[in-house]
């Protein structure tokens, strides 16, 4: 009923060999098991089940070189082998469907419109790491992610693609939908374990690392949403396949989420390399930026990364090691878009005000400094900047930078950082002038 | 007895799909959330005694969880996003012009507790941006009208 109405380039993903998580996220019926079947769907676990051992799954993954798409990158299938081989406690895949990071809104089309690809990666993620349990833990507020998924789990329990000795193979494999409380931290892999088990979503020390000992010290495996929906088609076209998109470092495809001033805000699916550039001006995806409005920066990887210039945005490329080049990051593909009327520092507000919302307060530097730094940064956007407040929230950064348990302390820093060091002239301008250089006044009409 | 014996049989339920019982925390609180609509101390304790779960591991979850209001709200519970993609086009002006058109301010209630209206974190709804979450529902690609139109009908289901 309340199915998302974003934009996809689905037309593109249904006539290209390459194109894969999107192919058929335009389609209605695909939510439902026998349309997914016709598609393609499930081939993958069936052939894993019948013709594949674990290990064969995890060396198929590893050598495709696919990185997890949440925001982190890490190599999958390198990921999957850390489960100790020795061990005889029992096993859990978890699918992280905690998405959250602001910008991004991807997971939640894969989930809505396409869950039993979810489904079908998490078996094979299982299968691999020889798990007979699965999570999927959504957030909470993905209300019609929620009911997508229980529906396709219902429909692959029936059509006996979970369950107890599947297709005959003596493989049993259950699935358990959990859903969140409205807490972004509890995106973050060991913060995501504690919730599960009852506790506050806050973040264990590393290590161990939950391929070891996580859910209930048991060896367990998270693995982003789209990441898991690349799966089944590593295992159908091989490994191969998979590599020969994107570039050496970067193999496969990407979803990413484009958003603020854009002419096109959507989701795309793209071959991972391709300029930024295209992606903001290219009538296919964003369709450059409206009103004829020059851009001011982009934060290309969701709210934890840093700014990117407009002169970064003429070279950089949609991918790992071009997004570090430039002083960023890929993140989860959440590409925010600002135009000349944004003003830096009232965007760094809105951006802080979050990461302090969502700090889970272990940590003193992060619960201390996100709280300092939105209280400066707010002073200033009031025109109640002092001076030395530039040199006090470089300070905070630098004493919260690389300092906390978990990446959310250096996720809330470093937007800042780049942000202070790219327009600095707007920060000083701010203090010396009582009043911030752009009024920031975008209309709701 | 707040809980009815739905919510109750539910929150059972969730206990055995779990290796570990406390793992069942979150979604009992989903399930009291759902019938009630907020979580207060009562509730911590009603949930604790039907699942055999102490007190206080639920009272120390709940309060972590923003998503479960931890006072009444109304009956149709209104979500703002207010974070960096929405906020770009327009969000903060989405939260006026519902104040305005409700009369209250955010964090408040309508006096016939029908709307309440508060702004919160991303909801991951970025490319239809502005949006609202009303109860379960999103609602996105907003503008005025729209707004219009979807208070209109929220009024005829009161």
């Amino acid at each position: 009923m309340h199915y998302s109405p974003v934009i996809t380039n689905a037309d593109q993903a249904i006539k290209s060999d390459k194109l894969h998580l999107f192919r058929y996220v335009e389609d209605p019926n695909q939510k439902q098991i026998d349309t997914y079947m016709t598609h393609g769907g499930y081939t993958a676990w069936k052939k894993v089940l019948n013709d594949m051992s674990p290990e064969a799954v995890t060396g198929e993954v590893k050598e495709s070189g696919l990185r997890g798409r949440g925001g982190a990158g890490f190599p999958t299938g390198v990921k999957w082998g850390f489960v100790p081989k020795d061990s005889t406690k029992p096993r859990y895949l978890i699918c992280n469907a905690d998405e959250s990071e602001p910008g991004t809104c991807k997971d939640r089309v894969l989930m809505e419109r396409d869950p039993h690809g979810m489904i079908e990666g998490m078996a094979i993620a299982s299968f691999a790491i020889k798990s007979n349990l699965m999570f999927c833990y959504i957030r909470g507020e993905f209300g019609e992610c929620i009911r997508a998924t229980e529906a396709a789990m219902h429909e692959a329990y029936d059509k006996g693609m979970l369950g107890k000795n599947i297709m005959g193979t003596g493989y049993d494999l259950d699935m358990v939908i959990h859903t969140g409380g409205g807490a972004y931290i509890c995106g973050e892999e060991t913060a995501l374990l504690n919730s599960l088990e009852g506790e506050r979503g806050m973040s264990r020390v590393k290590p161990p690392f939950p391929a070891v000992e996580g859910l209930y010290a048991c060896p367990t495996i998270v693995n982003n949403v789209e990441t898991l929906a690349a799966v089944p088609f590593i295992v159908n076209n091989g490994a191969a396949w998979y590599k020969s998109m994107g570039t050496e470092k970067s193999a496969g495809t990407k979803l990413f989420s484009l958003t603020g001033h854009i002419n096109r805000p959507g989701n795309f699916e793209v071959e991972l390399g391709m300029p930024l550039k295209d992606m903001i001006y290219s009538p296919e995806f964003g369709n450059g930026i409206p009103d004829g409005k020059k851009l001011k920066a982009v934060i290309p990887g969701g709210a934890s990364t840093p700014y990117l210039t407009p002169e970064q945005v003429e070279t950089v490329l949609l991918d790992y090691e071009s997004m570090e080049e430039h002083g960023s990051m890929l993140g989860s593909g959440a590409i925010i878009v600002l135009n000349e009327d944004t003003c830096i520092i009232w965007s760094i507000y809105k951006l802080i005000h979050f990461f302090r919302h969502e700090s889970c307060g272990k940590c003193t530097p992060c619960r201390e400094g996100t709280g300092w730094l939105e209280q400066i940064i707010k002073s200033i956007l009031d025109g109640k900047g002092k001076p030395g407040d530039i040199e006090r929230i470089e300070d905070l950064c630098e004493n919260i930078l690389g300092r906390t348990i978990c990446p959310l302390g250096d996720a809330a820093v470093m937007p800042i950082q780049s942000a202070v060091k790219h327009f600095r002239g707007e920060w000083e301008f701010a203090i010396e002038h009582g009043r911030p250089m752009v009024k920031t006044d975008f209309a709701f009409t | 007895m707040i809980l009815t014996d739905e919510s109750v049989k539910a929150m059972k339920e969730a206990v055995g799909r779990y290796p570990k019982k406390k793992s069942a925390i979150l979604p009992c609180l989903t399930i009291a959330h759902r019938q009630i609509g907020h979580l207060n101390d009562d509730i911590y304790r009603e949930i604790a005694r039907a699942v055999n779960i102490p007190y206080v591991e639920i009272a120390e979850a709940a309060t972590f969880y923003t998503f479960f209001p931890k006072q009444p709200v109304g009956k149709h519970h209104i979500q703002v996003c207010h974070n960096i993609s929405c906020a770009l086009v327009g969000a903060d002006g989405l939260c006026s012009y519902l104040e305005e058109k409700l009369g209250i301010r955010k964090g408040e209630t309508t006096p016939d507790k029908e709307f309440s209206l508060v702004s919160v974190e991303c909801l991951g709804s970025c490319a239809t941006a502005p949006m609202m979450q009303v109860g379960d529902d999103f609602y996105e690609n907003l503008n005025r009208a729209k707004v219009d139109e979807i208070l209109s009908e929220l009024k005829e289901k009161t």
